[in-house]
């Protein structure tokens, strides 16, 4: 018999995927960076989702994998166009140099 | 202590008391408004119209008696006016009793008090705004008549903190002159502490007894079962009652008060500070007789307390040249007698000696009050001299006074002062039989004491008791002297040789109007004969023996009944003071108890004569003299003059003492409680603020980084809680 | 525009009209009544000033005579069925308001908050006539203020149910901090934090302490509750009593204030305007003494016995320490606040001993402070108002000058002297002499401090785990000292506050209004007008008649006190091993064994005859 993945299999990958995001997203300082990590993190996620379902025969866990995918489309769009402002006034997306905000 | 209760004139009490609360609210609220007449008559027919009543009552009480085993038996009048508190099965009635022993206090008060308010009118005429003058001194009398009719200690309580509250407005009647302020109060603070120690032994005789009621508490007392009760917090509660009347009384070690107190307006001493106020310690004591001889040991210390209390302020008064401070030390001194007396056992005597006093020291305040009013205001003796000239009144009654208080024979103090004397010599059955006070009965009282007569007789030299006994007659004798002494040099002072007046003063002397010497001839009057209602018991007893006469009075052993009048007053007490009547114990006391009567007499009235005597010589005679004599004693001289230094030490110590606690509290206040503690704690939360606050930098990823490592915390405690 | 004070003048005579107790809902109108004045008062524009003042004060004025009908109407003679602590009469509800929380819209009144009610509504005119001259600034802020003060503060008397109690407790709080943190003195912003601060840590370790009891409310009898009678029916452990009591206590401690937590008093006081004074002093410290009654003591009755000789030894210290403070204070309104702490130390004591007389003395240390101390807050403003200075040095020979002011005052001084005839004696002579006599006052039950013991629960679900958990050092152990003595001690180091008493405030009355009138301002003051004669002259003939009759006062709260000590007698006695009897003979005088409250057999006889009126009066209205 040939070897199947098992739930764990998926979780785990899911687990690092998602620790790398994790890690991603408090150590870099670029944006776009910052970006991908954020969505390496919402894919590890559904790929939770997704296995849960697969894993209980219930499409729930499917319907939010799509959800979370609606949601990290407008997200990133929204974020893009930010990061692409931010570049034009300040030549950098490094966000610690966006401190307008906080003054 | 029998009581039957007539119905008939119990409103009298409420109304003796009320009249006095009248006058002071209508003068008080409307005084300002009314003529100065209307304020006159308002003050003085309050009082007299309780003075009326204060008769007819008196007399409903002599109409009560009727003969009981050992004499007539007066009962008493109660008069149940409202209940007061009520808090959980305590009940406290505002209630008035009326026997033999407040109606002495009742008749001094009225009509001495009547006399006073008549000689204010006159006293008072210069000052403006003598409604409040009039007001306070009825509402003092109010306060005074609550003090001696209150039926229980609470009652009582209300007067005697009352009668403080008006001696400090009194005190403090010119309250411009920041020194009359200050004695004022002075007064009341120091009585406040008295008060304070009262409120401590009332604490205690309720925890045991459960009643503030002197009947109760007298039955409480002298029931056997209830007694052994009693026994363990009979001496701190009566030692406690005791230094609450001390405070009043003006005694060591609360005296201090009563000589500043002399601020106040003339009459104000005379009726405050003289006749009736500061006896009530005394009177107190009489009313918890049953208490103060409960154990030897109080006594001893009341009696030691009086005698010192006597002879120190003697050789105060000495040396003083107020004419008011020589008086004020003299009623101290002359309190310290009542004290001693009491001390003894001898309650009768005690209240002999207070109504005594009252009416001859009432006598000699008028008189100074009528002298400061002719000198326009000075009090200096060294000032005056030779006023009997212009005086004549004042100058005649003031005399009287001065041989009543000195004990001349036939004056008033005479009979009061040598009854003292003798029962402070005799009285060893009630300090050295402890079983005498529990035992209230006649009976058991003779069988009680009888091993005492058989054994040693009236004074047995040997005993410690009567060590102490004829430590309180010597000292007692020794001061009667120095009485005679001290007041003599005031008479002779201000009324004899040469006038010292400046000109202008002597120009304006002249006798007081009628309204001030009437009251001081009433006085007098009283001052010679009011004694005459306890001769020594000699006279009765002892000379109808010796002249073959005999016959069965109340007090048995051969007096004549018709000579019981001379007893009159011993009779008129001798139910409230079963213990102590002298008619009744002392001719169980040696066999020759009125032989010793004879001879203590003779040697006070000796002792007497011979300081009248000095002070002719030094203050007549020689009027160089006493200077000399200061000058050679100056170190002495000066410790009198300064009155022992009581005042200074008491003022370092306790006043400027609690001040700078105060003080030192206060800054540990603001410093330790609210700096350190409290702000110190919001301080605190500050800087643990301004640390975490860096936390919190708006910087998303370093939030991002607390959660996951709180997220991890979170894991590692769920991993290994059993381990918490 | 209608006239408003119109309205409301027909509003609270129809009130005072209405007939029956039963039918009418008095305590809610007395506690929301002001809220009527708070609408009017928004409709009035602000320059208007006189119509806001006589609109707040027609108002008050309205309740207070609506609360008189609270007063004919309570029956002194109902006493608590058995299992409750207190019987409440005339209550409104309980109408559920949250069900699903189990909180109730519950109002009530018995023996002990039937005065305080009275106390707040009889001060509530007379602070608020006070103001016509002191306050022109934001009037119409400072109105609604005062108004809302008194429903927070009326409510939280009245209130049965905890969280209403609480709502109303805050309530209290805002219009406090704003009167004193605007219309006050200089510092006013500092004084206004640490009195909000202050009193808001206690009320939240309260509020802790609430949800704790009522989490345990649940179980048997369905769903939760936040019913004082559920509270006090869930059987808590000895262990959960004492940690719950110290919460409620700290935050009573606080309010009251007892010596170490009443630094916020003094700031607040002289930082806040006259009228905030009166009020502080005299209902919002009582809320302290309040609580500690109906709430503190009864739930926690176990507790309580551990605890109450140190509540005793810091109450005796308060007295002392407060009256010592104030002789050493040049200025007059610290002088006042420090007595206050003097007199609710008396107040404390009288109420922890467990007595008839102290706990009736410590409700009437209550009132009478309330009156007297209110009153020389009034005077204090009489004399700022005109000189513009709390400082004592700056007066002297007032009395002179003002002659009708000084009699006032002087009578409000005595009174708050403590001497006979007028209120401060009675109460704290009953504080005292219960106190005195108590058996409660023992230390018994150690405290303890150390962790362990209190902390491990398994071994201190009984009694004997932390009651004897290990003896303090220093206290007497048993033998030394009688428990008696222990609180005559107590009662005797108290008593001197009478003399120390009578130190501070005549030595400030002598260098206020004795002395010669040597300052060239205080030559020409005024006396006092026609209005300040008005609101002086009630406080006045009020210290008058508690003093000359405080049976009136006494006789209407002692079943309720007396229903208390029964609850706190079973509680007490309920799992506590009877302690041997001390020695005695005749087993009829052999005194309670220690550690017991006291309860006195009632008397018929104390039961007034009839109500404050007539009965035929009374049967008129009942027709009407």
């Amino acid at each position: 018999m040939s070897w199947q993945p098992t739930l764990a299999h998926y979780l785990i990958l899911a687990a690092g995927t998602f620790s790398i995001g994790l890690i991603g997203v408090m150590v870099r300082r670029n944006a776009l960076i910052l970006f991908m990590c954020i969505e390496l993190m919402l894919n590890s996620v559904n790929l939770t989702f997704i296995t849960f379902s697969q894993y209980r025969v219930d499409l729930d866990g499917q319907i939010f994998g799509f959800i979370v995918m609606a949601v990290a489309a407008a997200e990133a769009a929204v974020g893009l166009a930010i990061v692409l402002h931010i570049f034009r006034q300040n030549r950098s997306v490094n966000v610690d140099e966006v401190t307008e905000l906080q003054q | 202590m029998e009581h039957i209760v007539s119905v008939q004139f119990d409103y009298y009490l409420g109304l003796i008391v009320l009249f006095p609360l009248l006058g002071a609210i209508i003068n008080g609220v409307a005084g300002p408004k009314l003529p100065r007449r209307f304020v006159h008559w308002i003050g003085c027919s309050a009082i007299g119209l309780s003075f009326v009543f204060t008769a007819l009552s008196v007399h409903g009480l002599y109409l009560n008696a009727h003969e009981g085993d050992h004499g007539p038996v007066y009962g008493s009048i109660v008069y149940d006016a409202y209940q007061w508190i009520y808090s959980g099965g305590m009940e406290l009635d505002i209630a008035f009793i009326l026997d033999p022993l407040s109606a002495v206090m009742l008749l001094v008060i009225t009509g001495v008090g009547l006399l006073i308010h008549i000689y204010s009118v006159g006293y008072m005429k210069e000052e403006s705004g003598v409604w409040r003058y009039f007001c306070y001194l009825n509402l003092f009398c109010f306060a005074m008549l609550m003090l001696v009719l209150g039926k229980n200690m609470l009652v009582t309580f209300i007067g005697w903190e009352g009668v403080g509250l008006c001696s400090y407005l009194l005190i403090g009647y010119w309250y411009e002159d920041d020194s009359n302020a200050i004695a004022g109060q002075k007064a009341f603070i120091v009585n406040r502490v008295g008060d304070f120690a009262f409120l401590g032994g009332l604490f205690l005789l309720f925890y045991q007894a459960g009643t503030f009621d002197y009947v109760e508490l007298y039955q409480y007392a002298t029931t056997a079962e209830t007694a052994r009760l009693l026994a363990p917090v009979a001496l701190p509660a009566a030692i406690l009652i005791f230094i609450g009347c001390t405070g009043k009384s003006a005694q060591i070690p609360l005296y201090t008060w009563l000589p500043d107190a002399m601020a106040g307006p003339t009459p104000v001493s005379a009726l405050i500070h003289a006749a009736t106020m500061v006896t009530a310690g005394v009177f107190l004591i009489a009313r918890l007789h049953f208490l103060f001889t409960f154990n030897p040991t109080i006594g001893y210390v009341v009696a030691t307390i009086g005698t010192l209390t006597a002879f120190f302020a003697a050789t105060i008064a000495v040396v003083q040249n107020d004419i008011k401070k020589v008086l004020a030390y003299s009623t101290i001194s002359q309190l310290g007698y009542m004290f001693m007396a009491v001390g003894v056992g001898a309650f009768t005597a005690g209240i002999f000696h207070l109504m005594t006093h009252a009416f001859f020291k009432a006598l000699l305040f008028l008189g100074s009050g009528s002298v400061i009013h002719a000198m326009g205001g000075t009090q200096d003796i060294r000032e005056m001299g030779g006023l009997k000239e212009w005086m004549p009144y004042t100058e005649k009654t003031f005399l009287i006074a001065c041989l009543a208080i000195s004990g001349f024979p036939l004056f008033a103090g005479f009979f009061s002062k040598d009854l003292i004397l003798w029962n402070a010599l005799t009285n060893v059955h009630i300090l050295s039989v402890p079983e005498a006070a529990s035992s209230a009965t006649i009976a058991t009282l003779i069988n009680s004491t009888s091993p005492v007569i058989e054994s040693g007789g009236a004074v047995d030299v040997t005993t410690w008791a009567s060590a102490f006994h004829w430590g309180f007659y010597l000292m007692g004798v020794l001061t009667a002297g120095l009485t005679a002494f001290y007041m003599f040099r005031l008479y002779f002072l201000t009324f004899r040789g040469e006038c010292r007046a400046d000109e202008e003063t002597r120009e304006h002397l002249h006798e007081s109007p009628p309204s001030m010497t009437l009251p001081l001839c009433a006085l007098a009057f009283l001052s010679l004969f009011g004694g005459w209602t306890g001769w020594p018991h000699f006279i009765p007893k002892g000379v109808p023996k010796w002249l073959g006469f005999g016959g069965h009075g109340h007090g048995g052993h051969g007096a004549p009944e018709y000579l019981d009048w001379m007893l009159g007053f011993e009779h008129w007490l001798d139910e409230a003071f079963v213990l102590s009547t002298s008619h009744r114990f002392a001719p169980l006391f040696g066999s020759h108890p009125y032989t010793q009567e004879l001879i203590a007499t003779s040697v006070s009235v000796a002792v007497a004569l011979s300081g009248i005597g000095a002070a002719w010589a030094i203050y007549l005679k020689n009027p160089g003299l006493p200077k000399e004599i200061a000058d050679s004693v100056r170190g002495l001289y000066d410790v009198l003059m300064n009155k022992y230094y009581v005042d200074e030490v008491y003022n370092r110590v306790f006043v400027q003492g609690s001040v700078k606690i105060g003080s030192f509290m206060h800054t540990f206040d603001e410093v330790v409680i609210d700096g350190v503690l409290v702000d110190g704690l919001a301080w605190f939360v500050e800087q643990l603020g301004k640390i975490l606050r860096h936390l919190q930098s708006g910087n998303v990823q370093r939030y991002a980084t607390y959660i996951v490592l709180g997220i991890v915390l979170f894991a590692l405690a769920i991993r290994y809680y059993q381990y918490f | 525009m209608a006239d408003p004070t119109a309205i409301l003048g027909t509003m609270t005579a129809l009130g005072a009209a209405l007939p029956s107790a039963s039918s009418f809902p008095w305590l809610t109108v007395i506690t929301f009544g002001p809220l009527i004045g708070i609408l009017a008062l928004m409709l009035i524009p602000r320059d208007q000033t006189d119509l806001l003042r006589n609109t707040a004060l027609l108002c008050t004025l309205g309740v207070f005579v609506v609360s008189l009908g609270v007063l004919v109407h309570f029956d002194p003679s109902v006493v608590a069925e058995s299992g409750q602590v207190f019987a409440f009469q005339l209550t409104d509800g309980p109408v559920e308001w949250i069900p699903a929380l189990g909180i109730h819209y519950y109002l009530g009144v018995d023996g002990i908050s039937l005065w305080l009610v009275l106390l707040t509504t009889f001060l509530g005119p007379i602070v608020i006539y006070s103001t016509y001259s002191s306050v022109d600034e934001h009037v119409k802020e400072y109105m609604i203020c005062l108004l809302f003060l008194q429903i927070g503060m009326v409510g939280a008397l009245v209130s049965l149910d905890v969280f209403l109690f609480y709502i109303f407790w805050e309530m209290m709080l805002i219009p406090m901090y704003l009167i004193i943190g605007v219309w006050g003195a200089d510092q006013r912003i500092y004084a206004a934090v640490k009195f909000f601060v202050y009193t808001i840590v206690g009320s939240l370790l309260m509020l802790i302490g609430i949800l704790y009891v009522y989490f345990e409310t649940g179980g048997a009898g369905g769903g939760y509750s936040f019913m004082f009678t559920d509270l006090a029916a869930v059987d808590l452990t000895y262990n959960e009593q004492f940690w719950l009591f110290a919460a409620f206590f700290l935050a009573f401690a606080i309010k009251v204030p007892l010596v170490p937590f009443h630094t916020w008093l003094p700031r607040a006081h002289v930082q806040a305007p006259t009228a905030g004074s009166v009020i502080l002093a005299g209902v919002l410290l009582k809320m302290g003494t309040y609580g500690m009654l109906r709430y503190a003591f009864p739930l926690f009755p176990r507790a309580l016995k551990t605890f109450a000789p140190y509540i005793a030894i810091v109450a005796t210290i308060g007295v002392v320490y407060g009256a010592l403070m104030a002789m050493v204070q040049d200025n007059i309104k610290r002088l006042v606040a420090y007595s206050s702490i003097s007199h609710l130390g008396f107040c404390v004591l009288g109420l922890i001993s467990m007595t008839p007389q102290g706990l009736a003395g410590g409700m009437y240390v209550m009132l009478a402070h309330g009156i007297s101390t209110g009153g020389l807050f009034l005077a204090v403003g009489i004399l700022y108002e005109r000189r513009h200075t709390k400082a004592i040095e700056a007066y002297g020979g007032v009395a002179k000058s003002m002659p009708i002011f000084s009699a006032m005052f002087m009578i409000v001084i005595f009174a708050s002297a403590g001497l006979p005839g007028l209120n401060g004696f009675v109460g704290e002579f009953l504080s005292l002499l219960g106190t005195a006599k108590s058996h409660f006052l023992w230390f018994d039950q150690p405290l303890v401090f150390a962790p362990e013991s209190v902390l491990d629960l398994s071994a201190t679900s009984g009694e004997g785990g932390i009651a004897f958990g290990g003896a303090m050092q220093g206290l007497p152990v048993d033998g030394q000292v009688t428990p008696e003595m222990t609180a005559y001690l107590f009662a005797l180091v108290a008593a001197t506050g009478v003399i120390w008493a009578a130190g501070y405030l005549l030595w400030m009355w002598r260098r206020v209004m004795f002395g010669p009138l040597d300052k060239e301002e205080n030559r020409n003051l005024s006396d006092l007008g026609v209005r300040e004669i008005l609101y002086m002259l009630p406080i006045v003939l009020m210290a008058l008649f508690m003093g000359v009759y405080p049976k009136f006062f006494l006789s209407r709260m002692d079943p309720t006190l007396n229903d208390f000590l029964q609850h706190m007698k079973t509680e007490v006695e309920r799992e506590i091993p009877k302690s041997e009897t001390t020695q005695g003979d005749d087993p009829e005088t052999v005194p309670p064994a220690r550690g017991t409250v006291i309860v006195e057999e009632p008397n018929d006889a104390w039961v007034p005859d009839r109500p404050m009126f007539d009965e035929d009066i009374r049967e008129a209205d009942d027709e009407e």
